[in-house]
C-alpha cells in the first residue's frame, strides 16, 4: 500500500523476476548469449535514476533479502506477479523459472503469485508440463516469450498451429491470463518480430482469455494500440514504459501515457516494475505523483485522476487475478470484483 | 573533400529502417577507415546485442552498397560488431548475399515487404508533423488536404517525404496530393482529424523507440549524453 496526499493506493506489481544470471548458470558454449542478455537488461536499468543502479555482479544474481526489501518493504508492493523467462538454451537452470519463483512465493503466499509458461515447440511434452505446473502452482496465468531460441529455432507466433492446443489447454485448466512478451526474433526471420497481429487473432478466437501485452507492445505501441481498441480482452502491461521512460525521457513518457489513455483506457492498463531491472519504489512514487507537462502538446490527451491511478496501480490487476482488495483501498463505486470480460464488454459497448 | 568525408556522407544516406533516421546521427557508425588505396572499412554498432537481425542486416547491406557506389572507393568491408547474429550477417554482407542466405531455413522471403511496411510508417509519421504545424498555424483541414507535393516545406521532413514516396511508388510529382494514407490514397478533409490521431501515434512510436535506442547505445558504449528530441 502506498499513501500519498491522503489517498491510499493498493499496489499490484504485474511483472516481477527472481533470476539467476550469474556465470555459474551460463551454458557452456552459450556464454556470449547469457552474458549479453543480462548486460542488455543491466543497460536498461541505466534508464532509471542513478541512485537505483546496481553493480553488474549484484544484478546478475540478487538475494531473497534484496527482493523482499526492494519489493515489499521499500517498494510499496502489496501483491506481485512472477512472470518467468526460461531461456534454458543459455542458462543451465533457466534464467527465471516458475520453479525458482515458486520457492520464494511459498514463503510469501499472500503476496506473490506464480505464473507459468509454455512454448508451442515443446509439443505434447509441453502440454503435459503445463498441466503439471497448473496443478503444482495453481496457475491463473502464463507468460509467453515469443523470441526464445530453441533447438535452432529463433521464435514462434501465437497463431502457429501448435499454439492453439496450448491456448485450449489454458482455457481448460482455468489459466485465463496470457501475458505476451514479444522479442526481437521470430520464425520466419524476415517478418517483423514485434508484430502483435497474432495476439489480435487469438484474442478474437479465445474471448474467455485475457491477453496482457507486456511492455505495451514496445517497440510497436502503434500496432498494439490499434489492436487493443478492437479487442475487449487485451490489456496493456506498463513494464518498461514507466521504468524506461518516466525518468530517462519524461516527455516521451507523457506522450506514451497520453496515447495509451486515449486508445486503451485506464481500465485496461496495469502497473508493472519489471524488477529487478528497476526497483518498484521510485516507479510507484513517481507514477502516483505524475502529471502531464504544462505544455500545449499534451492538451488533448485524456486526464488521469486519482481514481484512474488507483486502477492502474493495482485494482485492474486485482480483478484479473481475483485478488481481494481491502475495502478501504477500493474505489467507492466498486461493488465486489466483477469478471474482467464483462467489464470489457461494457467498455466496448460504450465505444 | 577527402574520400573519408565522402564515405561518411554516403553513410549519412543510410537510414535505420525501423526509426527512419540516418545511422550516422544515431551514432551506429563506430568507425570508418580509408586506406591510401581506397579500401574502406566501416564498423557498425547497435544499442543491444539482440537488436532484430532483419533490420541489422538491412543497415549493414545498405551501408555497404552506399559506399560501393562511390567511384573513388576500391573495396568495402562493413562489419557489424557485438551482435548475436553478427557472424551470419557479416558473412552474408561480405559476400554480397541476400538475407535468406545469411539465415538458411529461417526465412520465407526477402526483406522487401518489411522495408516497405516501415517506409509507410515513416512517411505517415513525417506527414503528421507537417500537418500539425499547418493546423497550429491556422490552416483548416480543407486547406491542408488541398495541398500538393510542391507545397511541402523545403525542410528535412518535406524532403524525406518525397524520398519515401519515390521509394514506395506513391506519386511524388509536384501536383500530387501532399497528405496521404499509408497506402498512398489522398485524405479527405473530413477524415483529417482521425488520420492525424493515428499518424501522431505512429510518430510518437518512432520517436520513443529512437529515444530508447539512443539511451541504450549511450549506456552500452559509455558515450556522452545527447539532448532529448521530443517534439
Amino acid at each position: 500500500m502506498y499513501e500519498h496526499n491522503g489517498e491510499k493506493y493498493f499496489v499490484m506489481d504485474g511483472h516481477l523476476h527472481f533470476w539467476d544470471a550469474s556465470p555459474a548458470n551460463w551454458v557452456k558454449g552459450q556464454e556470449q548469449y547469457a552474458k549479453g542478455w543480462i548486460e542488455c537488461f543491466h543497460a536498461y536499468q541505466g534508464l532509471g535514476p542513478p541512485d537505483t543502479h546496481w553493480p553488474i555482479e549484484k544484478f546478475q544474481k540478487y538475494s531473497e533479502e534484496d527482493f523482499v526489501k526492494d519489493v515489499f518493504e521499500d517498494g510499496h508492493v502489496d501483491v506481485g506477479l512472477f512472470l518467468p523467462t526460461y531461456l534454458k538454451q543459455w542458462y543451465t537452470e533457466g534464467f527465471n523459472t516458475a520453479e525458482r519463483n515458486a520457492r520464494m512465493a511459498e514463503k510469501y503466499p499472500d503476496k506473490l503469485i506464480v505464473n507459468g509458461r509454455w512454448d508451442p515447440r515443446d509439443g505434447e511434452a509441453g502440454l503435459k508440463q503445463l498441466e503439471e505446473d497448473a496443478k503444482r502452482y495453481g496457475l491463473q496465468g502464463v507468460k509467453l516469450y515469443t523470441a526464445e531460441w530453441h533447438n535452432g529455432s529463433r521464435g514462434w507466433k501465437l497463431t502457429d498451429p501448435e499454439s492453439q492446443f496450448f491456448l485450449e489447454k489454458c482455457q481448460e485448466l482455468g489459466i485465463k491470463n496470457i501475458h505476451v512478451h514479444k522479442g526481437p526474433t521470430i520464425w520466419p526471420l524476415d517478418k517483423d518480430a514485434f508484430d502483435v497481429s497474432d495476439v489480435d487473432h487469438v484474442a478474437t478466437n479465445f474471448p474467455e482469455l485475457n491477453f496482457i501485452v507486456e511492455h505495451v507492445g514496445l517497440p510497436r505501441i502503434e500496432d498494439f494500440c490499434f489492436m487493443a481498441t478492437q479487442e475487449p480482452n487485451v490489456y496493456a502491461g506498463l513494464a518498461v514504459v514507466i521504468g524506461g521512460l518516466m525518468h530517462a525521457r519524461p516527455r516521451f513518457f507523457a506522450k506514451v501515457m497520453g496515447e495509451l489513455l486515449f486508445w486503451v483506457g485506464e481500465d485496461k492498463m496495469l502497473f508493472a516494475s519489471d524488477y529487478a531491472i528497476w526497483e518498484p519504489k521510485w516507479q510507484v512514487e513517481g507514477f502516483v505523483d505524475w502529471t502531464y507537462p504544462a505544455d500545449e502538446a499534451y492538451s488533448d490527451y485524456p486526464a488521469l485522476d486519482v481514481a484512474g491511478k488507483k486502477k492502474i496501480m493495482g485494482l485492474n490487476a486485482a480483478k484479473l487475478y481475483g485478488v481481494e482488495v481491502p475495502p478501504e483501498l477500493r474505489l467507492p463505486d466498486e461493488a465486489g470484483t466483477p469478471a474482467a470480460r464483462e467489464d470489457a464488454q461494457l467498455v466496448e459497448g460504450s465505444a | 573533400m577527402t574520400i573519408r568525408s565522402r564515405v561518411l556522407e554516403a553513410l549519412g544516406t543510410v537510414y535505420d529502417p525501423e526509426l527512419d533516421e540516418p545511422i550516422t546521427s544515431l551514432r551506429f557508425v563506430t568507425s570508418c577507415d580509408v586506406s591510401a588505396d581506397g579500401d574502406v572499412h566501416v564498423r557498425l554498432r547497435l544499442p543491444t546485442p539482440q537488436c532484430a537481425p532483419n533490420f541489422a542486416y538491412l543497415m549493414a547491406v545498405d551501408a555497404r552498397n552506399a559506399v560501393r557506389r562511390l567511384p573513388e572507393v576500391r573495396g568495402v568491408k562493413v562489419v557489424l560488431e557485438d551482435h548475436y547474429t553478427g557472424d551470419e550477417i557479416n558473412a552474408a554482407v561480405g559476400r554480397g548475399e541476400a538475407f535468406a542466405q545469411a539465415f538458411p531455413g529461417e526465412t520465407e522471403g526477402e526483406l522487401d515487404a518489411l522495408r516497405d511496411l516501415f517506409r509507410r510508417k515513416a512517411l505517415v509519421a513525417r506527414l503528421s508533423r507537417l500537418c500539425e504545424a499547418l493546423l497550429a498555424g491556422g490552416a483548416t483541414p480543407e486547406e491542408v488536404t488541398a495541398l500538393r507535393v510542391a507545397d511541402l516545406p523545403e525542410d528535412a521532413d518535406g524532403r524525406r517525404c518525397i524520398e519515401l514516396r519515390e521509394q514506395l511508388a506513391i506519386p511524388a510529382e509536384d501536383d500530387a496530393p501532399a497528405f496521404v494514407l499509408p497506402d498512398g490514397a489522398p485524405i479527405a478533409a473530413a477524415d483529417l482529424r482521425l488520420w492525424l490521431r493515428k499518424a501522431r501515434l505512429m510518430r510518437t512510436s518512432l520517436e520513443v523507440n529512437g529515444g530508447i535506442c539512443r539511451s541504450l547505445l549511450r549506456i552500452r558504449y559509455d558515450l556522452a549524453d545527447t539532448k532529448e528530441v521530443a517534439a
